[in-house]
């Protein structure tokens, strides 16, 4: 029964999982840690690091992360062959009307209200992370370096978060 | 009848090359590969992508591969297993979609579900305790610079005004984003549909 409930929350998820992996985390925070209760927030942001720091998609890593911590192996599975189900039947009839496809007026205007509403999605991601994450003023103050390295530096995400996860040991321990 | 029988012998020719046929080891290699060395999502593969299949072995000709980027970007999920399923499809059928697939998902479904095996005796630990909380602020920094990329190119009125109203449904009004997610994709085609018809208007 766990692994149909995985299954299908990660097909509900991967259903609408237009632009994106990061557009994707308010679905995911609001199924998964509030809905199923099956990882704690912190717990969530922590699965989105570890996502950056592995190669491979996030919503494949993190259908595998949550998957396998409820049910093992087998939840692993179920949930990512849940997430990519339904893109996937998509993807087998757009090749076949693949040039039908490419000029549809339907999928350009559905695009005309998703893509600034991706945005907005990735925004109150990043409200809900924050007020999770960032605990003190010493919080506001990695944030500061964070943003300073990716943006001014061009440090690299791997290297930031590694810089980040450093000076959180300086400070916190 | 038709679409199954397209899933069994597709033309080969449609997508590019026209003499040899790619063998289905050599498929799933080049999308392990793929997905094992690329990090930071789907947008960081397309250049791999295209460096593996256009450039280095030539199975897909580079505007049909732009054509297919088109494609897998207006369908909802992974972009890397939309392309690795829909190139699979192209070059070897419904097989080929299965090996370029599980191909693609294999190295970081491995990695997790070690990682995953591994991460909760550590999580106690102080020390990685504090290392989390230092790498958690920077996840608001990741997402945030993810999300401003996109602003920029959203920079219309309209644009602003429908990630702001997006982000008021979730954050204030906490509106499930599912919903959200229908209702803008139609809230576009309504629009759309509007200006359509009184563009038609002959007043």
């Amino acid at each position: 029964m766990i692994l149909l409930r995985l299954f299908w929350t990660f097909l509900t998820i991967g259903m609408v999982s237009f632009g994106g992996g990061y557009a994707m985390l308010p679905l995911f925070e609001r199924m998964i840690v509030h809905e199923q209760g099956w990882l704690s927030a912190s717990l969530f942001i922590d699965m989105i690091a570890l996502s950056q720091v592995t190669p491979g998609p996030i919503a494949i890593n993190s259908a595998t992360f949550i998957g396998f911590q409820i049910s093992g192996v087998l939840g692993a599975l179920f949930s990512t062959i849940g997430v990519v189900f339904v893109p996937v039947i998509l993807i087998g009839f757009a090749s076949y009307y693949s040039e039908q496809f490419k000029e549809s007026k339907i999928v350009k205007a559905l695009f005309v209200g998703l893509r600034p509403a991706l945005v907005g999605l990735i925004f109150s991601s990043v409200f809900s992370i924050a007020r999770q994450s960032i605990i003190d003023l010493y919080g506001i103050g990695i944030l500061g370096v964070v943003l300073f390295l990716l943006m001014k530096v061009k440090l690299h995400p791997i290297l930031v978060i590694i810089v980040s996860g450093i000076l959180g040991v300086i400070i916190y321990l | 009848m038709l679409f199954i029988q397209h899933f069994f012998c597709y033309d080969i020719n449609k997508i590019g090359r026209d003499s040899m046929q790619i063998s289905l080891t050599r498929l799933f290699f080049t999308f392990l590969k793929i997905g094992a060395f690329t990090f930071g999502g789907g947008y960081a593969m397309i250049p791999i992508i295209e460096r593996e299949l256009v450039y280095r072995y030539k199975y897909i000709k580079t505007e049909d591969f732009y054509d297919t980027l088109i494609i897998c970007q207006s369908l909802p999920g992974v972009i890397a297993i939309n392309f690795s399923v829909f190139i699979g499809l192209k070059l070897r059928g419904v097989r080929g979609a299965v090996v370029a697939a599980v191909g693609v998902a294999l190295p970081s479904f491995i990695i997790i579900m070690t990682i995953a095996a591994f991460f909760f005796q550590y999580i106690e630990n102080p020390i990685v305790e504090a290392f989390f909380k230092g790498v958690r602020v920077s996840v608001v920094g990741l997402i945030f610079l993810a999300g401003f990329k996109l602003l920029k190119q959203n920079r219309s009125y309209f644009g602003v005004f429908v990630a702001a109203l997006t982000f008021a449904l979730i954050v204030t009004f906490e509106v499930h984003p599912f919903i959200i997610i229908v209702s803008m994709g139609l809230f576009g085609l309504l629009i759309t549909k509007t200006k359509e018809v009184m563009n038609h208007d002959p007043s």
